[in-house]
């Protein structure tokens, strides 16, 4: 399986304000399908930034990205969210559940937004990620009626809803003690064997 | 799908913030309820101050004017033709206000099918003799029946039978105020001098109350033959002609019409009063302008509102957004609460204004001028519930685009880099 599904060429990245900045400097690299992959480095050198750029989420940048072997750099607004639900699932140092509606409609929602399966269909594959996660049992839960660990693993079953090319997670960790940490981190690392899915994530460490 | 999932996350934001949300909907279920209310109202007043001069005021009257012939003897001169001639000192022949071609025109008037109905009419000057003093007023000659069947005498007779008046000989129905200031009670003989000196007993059979003062001090009515009668003229003299149409509009181009046809003066209604006709239009822009005024103070609310919960939900939407909604589906979300508020708010705000005018219709409202307003008014025209449907959906729209759109230009970087 040596797809290469993610490729950056060349990428910069200048901040203006206060004064201009290069936080990135021509980072190329690419990554295969069903690896493991980690960006280490201190806090402030700028892991976050490259995330949100291999996201698609910030386009403000010099460089080529491709993703899938299409490349991000002229696409829209609407086709880049498009191809976040699609192809790339993002997990963040907060959880960013949304407290109006239960744990399985927030992992079902990604879900609906693609609109591949029907209802049904997505709620099965939603409760089969909890499952997987094993906080199938909170499902019918708030998610402010969870724990720190329990709440970042239904943010990373919502990653996981539409079968990703890509997880990210920018310090999924971050805000985690050392037991969850530790639950997140192999979850992390079983991931990337029983899927095909490849998992870039940073940590500070 | 898409559409459904769209539904489904706006009913949650909203469902989450119910108590912001009821307030803002209750803005706009206040301001269409005193749209509602006040145009019902103020039209209601309108049509009964209009009706004031409507009901009794024919579309088009035909009479005769008192005036100098306009065809000169000079005019027919062989030799002064291609000359301008003027002529000083004109002065009107003798000769009666009579319609002379009374026949013929009746007979057009029934086969002209624009034609609701008509009654004749004979107007004498007279005096009403008071003692020593001699009161100046009208006597309308009428056809009993027509007048009520066409401009609701019945209504305006406030005291006695109206048709006592066709059915008593010599008779008379006073105005209101003349009868006051004749001390006049019903039963009464009262006198009455025509301008050519000839006098009359005649027997009050009613009160007449037009809503206008000065005119119930002045006129009065008797029968089309009791007038003939006062005024010494042949069962064929008529004065005028009160025709009503079956379309009020049609009025000033068929008078234009009549008065080439039989040669007579014709006047519309509406050249007649067209002051009324200015009143109730301002009076309408007024109302419209305070009701409109409600449903924008309204809509800012809903801005407010809108505002408040965007700022609130600026997580929600960075999340939604990172996970693959685009800035138009945040957009359509939050339009959809602005138009929820403004659907919900506005259906239970005509339903607020329906009930509200019901319960100003059921206001005892009597006032001397009136007889027959018993309450207030109130004009259930469904057009008011129709702008006023229309208004809330489109306020509460705009009222929602500009925090919409700033909702779906969040950049979910900034929100997420900012925790
Ligand atoms: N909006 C911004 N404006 C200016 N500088 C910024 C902005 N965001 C981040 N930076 C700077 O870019 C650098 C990289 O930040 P970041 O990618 O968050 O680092 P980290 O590796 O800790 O995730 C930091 O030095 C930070 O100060
Ligand atoms: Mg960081």
């Amino acid at each position: 399986m040596d797809k290469i599904i993610l490729q950056a060429n060349n990428i910069s990245k200048y901040f203006h304000d206060p004064s201009t900045i290069q936080v990135l400097k021509e980072i190329t690299f690419f990554l295969n399908r069903g690896e493991f992959t980690s960006i280490i480095g201190k806090s402030g050198c700028g892991k976050s930034t490259l995330l949100y750029i291999l996201s698609t989420m910030d386009t403000d940048y010099t460089g080529d990205l491709s993703i899938d072997g299409v490349s991000m750099r002229d696409k829209k607004e609407g086709e880049l969210a498009r191809v976040r639900n699609e192809k790339i699932g993002f997990v963040f140092q907060f959880h960013y559940l949304l407290n109006e509606f239960n744990v399985l409609r927030n992992v079902m929602l990604p879900g609906l937004k693609l609109g591949k399966y029907s209802e049904k269909e997505v709620e099965e594959r939603a409760y089969q990620k909890l499952k997987i996660l094993g906080i199938e049992k909170e499902a019918l839960k708030i998610p402010n009626q969870l724990s720190g660990g329990q709440k970042q693993r239904v943010a990373i079953a919502r990653a996981m809803v539409n079968d990703p090319l890509i997880i990210m997670g920018d310090e999924p960790t971050g805000n985690l003690d050392k037991k969850n940490t530790e639950i997140v981190f192999d979850i992390f690392k079983e991931l990337s064997y029983s899927t095909l899915g490849y998992i870039l994530f940073s940590t500070h460490n | 799908m898409n559409f459904k999932l769209i539904n489904s996350i706006s009913v949650s934001l909203l469902v989450a913030r119910w108590k912001q949300t009821l307030v803002a909907a209750i803005g706009v279920t206040f301001s269409i309820t005193m749209f509602i209310a006040l145009l019902s109202f103020m039209s209601g007043l309108n049509d009964m101050l209009d009706g004031l001069i409507v009901n009794r005021t024919p579309h088009i009257r035909l009479y005769n004017e008192i005036q100098a012939s306009k065809n000169q003897p000079i005019d027919l001169s062989e030799e002064f033709k291609g000359h301008y001639n003027f002529i000083r000192s004109l002065k009107p022949k003798n000769e009666r206000a009579q319609i002379h071609n009374f026949p013929a025109i009746m007979k057009a008037l029934d086969n002209d099918d624009r034609v609701l109905g008509y009654a004749p009419k004979i107007v004498a000057q007279v005096f009403y003799n008071v003692g020593a003093i001699d009161l100046t007023g009208v006597i309308n000659g009428v056809n009993v029946d027509e007048e009520a069947r066409l401009f609701k005498f019945k209504d305006y007779v406030t005291a006695g039978n109206y048709i006592d008046l066709k059915n008593i000989p010599n008779s008379i129905i006073l105005g209101k105020g003349a009868a006051e200031k004749m001390l006049a009670n019903l039963g009464d003989v009262v006198q009455v001098t025509t301008s050519k000196g000839e006098r009359m007993q005649l027997k009050v059979v009613g009160y007449f109350q037009s809503g206008i003062q000065e005119v119930d001090k002045v006129q009065s009515y008797a029968s089309i033959s009791t007038a003939q009668k006062l005024l010494g003229e042949s069962n064929n003299y008529i004065t005028d002609i009160q025709v009503k149409l079956k379309d009020i509009t049609w009025a000033p181009k068929m008078a234009k019409e009549y008065g080439n046809l039989f040669d007579i003066e014709a006047v519309d209604i509406q050249t007649a009063n067209s002051q009324f006709e200015t009143g109730s239009s301002i009076r309408t822009l007024i109302s419209y302008a305070v009701g409109i005024t409600l449903l924008i103070v309204a809509g800012f609310g809903i801005y407010n509102i809108l505002n408040m919960m965007i700022y609130e939900k600026m997580d929600s939407i960075a999340i939604l957004k990172a996970t693959g909604f685009s800035g138009n589906d945040v957009n359509r979300i939050f339009i959809t609460i602005a138009l929820s508020i403004g659907f919900f708010g506005g259906g239970m705000g005509l339903l607020l204004g329906f009930g509200l005018s019901n319960l100003i219709d059921n206001i005892p409202f009597n006032t001397a001028s009136l007889p027959t307003i018993k309450t207030f008014p109130i004009n259930y025209n469904p057009k008011f519930y129709l702008i006023g449907a229309v208004f809330s959906i489109v306020t509460t729209y705009l009222a929602g685009y500009f925090p919409s759109r700033k909702a779906s230009k969040i950049d979910p970087v900034v929100i997420i880099r900012g925790k």
